[in-house]
């Protein structure tokens, strides 16, 4: 190879300078970063069981909520059972968020980790962010 | 052993992909035994207290109405309820419930020589829930469509704005959000969705409350009585009561639309 003394160690510069991202982030510690989701429970802070147990949940919320879109708008039920036996209202708003009412704690941990940008909330309302101090048991 | 520097690049590559993937690896992968269990089963259970109907329809007392001049509680109570935004322009204006005077609600009655009471009497309007709705027929996604109890239903999440029903719908019962309406609704309820930009609205009969066996927002809130909403296919209803009783007028009608909200006058 003509050269190669200049090309390799340019080649290796270069390589070096494209995942500049990926060293830095190693070295300033942030590549070790995990999102951390944390449930507020509002209204009932003992409750430790979800629609589907939550291994489940934090693979296919995404199927259950469009599932449960489908069955309220366009074949107008309401209720659904969970996996514990307890009757829920199928609503975002009313069952999901009564237990999750922290949206920015829960929901985008993983959301913005993830870089997924779901719409839900352009049109449903996330309830008000309470403080963690103010809850009892609640830590952050 | 020695390393070449082909060696060198493909483990120090690898190296670094673990470093990284391996904490979102371990998070992200690890429901994997309880995913494995057996199929849960889903049970749905309808609420035993909410309304049923054949046939929803709604009859307007215009006389009781008109006794209560101005009045707009219908109107405050539905567009509270449904964050129905109020940007101040008629350009932009969302609309579910509202009044127009009685000769442009119903221009093709030709009535030139009847009372200045009735030709300016306030007519409430709102989405006909017709029988045979246009807007459905054109909607290409049908993300409107008519439900087997006569409501004209509308899915949000499946509108694509095109607009073709605002287009189809004689009556003038469809908006269209032009702009994000988030902002510009006063005091959000929780409770309902607001819409977003791109996306036509209108009344639905509240079938969110009637799931609930409550009447719809506009009829509770009416204390003049001049609302009245039932069951059109059951004849010991009191829509029917009324409608054998007096002499009643749809918007309309020769279109072949079947409007199912009736007029007293």
């Amino acid at each position: 190879m003509y050269d190669a003394g200049k090309i390799i160690p340019g080649l290796l510069i270069f390589l070096l300078l494209i995942t500049f991202p990926v060293w830095y982030n190693a070295a300033m510690g942030k590549a070790q970063y995990r999102p951390d989701p944390v449930i507020l429970t509002a209204d009932d802070p003992g409750r430790d069981s979800c629609v589907l147990p939550a291994g489940r949940m934090a693979t296919e919320h995404m199927d259950l909520l469009n599932n449960w879109r489908e069955r309220v708008v366009r074949e107008g039920e309401r209720y659904e059972t969970t996996f514990d036996g307890r009757d829920i209202e199928m609503s975002l708003n009313r069952a999901c968020m009564d237990c999750h009412s922290n949206k920015t704690g829960f929901c985008d941990q993983c959301h913005t980790y993830l870089s997924v940008d779901p719409y839900c909330w352009e049109c449903h309302v996330e309830p008000a962010e309470v403080p963690a101090l103010e809850l009892e048991g609640g830590e952050l | 052993m020695s390393v070449d520097r082909r060696e060198f690049v493909r483990v120090a590559g690898a190296a670094a992909v673990s470093l990284v993937a391996a904490p979102a690896v371990k998070l992200f992968g690890q429901p994997s035994e309880e995913t494995a269990a057996a199929p849960q089963k889903i049970v749905s259970t309808g609420k035993p207290d909410s309304l049923t109907a054949e046939r929803w329809a709604m009859v307007v007392d215009l006389k009781k109405c008109a006794e209560h001049d101005g009045c707009t509680k219908c109107i405050d109570a539905c567009h509270d309820l449904h964050n129905v935004p109020e940007f101040g322009n008629p350009k932009d204006e969302i609309k579910w419930v509202w009044k127009e005077s009685f000769h442009h609600a119903f221009h093709d009655q030709e009535m030139d020589y009847v009372s200045e009471e009735l030709k300016h009497r306030p007519t409430l309007l709102l989405c006909n829930h017709c029988d045979n709705p246009a807007c459905v027929r054109v909607c290409p996604t049908k993300a409107t469509w008519k439900r087997e109890d006569g409501i004209v239903m509308m899915d949000w999440h499946r509108c694509i704005g095109c607009r073709y029903c605002i287009v189809a719908c004689p009556y003038g019962s469809r908006s269209f959000n032009y702009r994000d309406p988030r902002p510009f609704v006063e005091k959000v309820n929780g409770e309902f969705p607001t819409r977003m930009r791109g996306v036509v609205e209108k009344c639905t009969f509240c079938e969110e409350r009637l799931v609930k066996g409550q009447l719809p927002a506009c009829v509770e809130a009416c204390e003049a009585g001049a609302l009245v909403f039932g069951d059109l296919e059951d004849p010991e209803s009191e829509v029917r009561a009324l409608l054998h009783e007096r002499f009643a007028i749809r918007r309309k009608p020769s279109l072949g639309t079947q409007p199912e909200v009736y007029y007293l006058v």
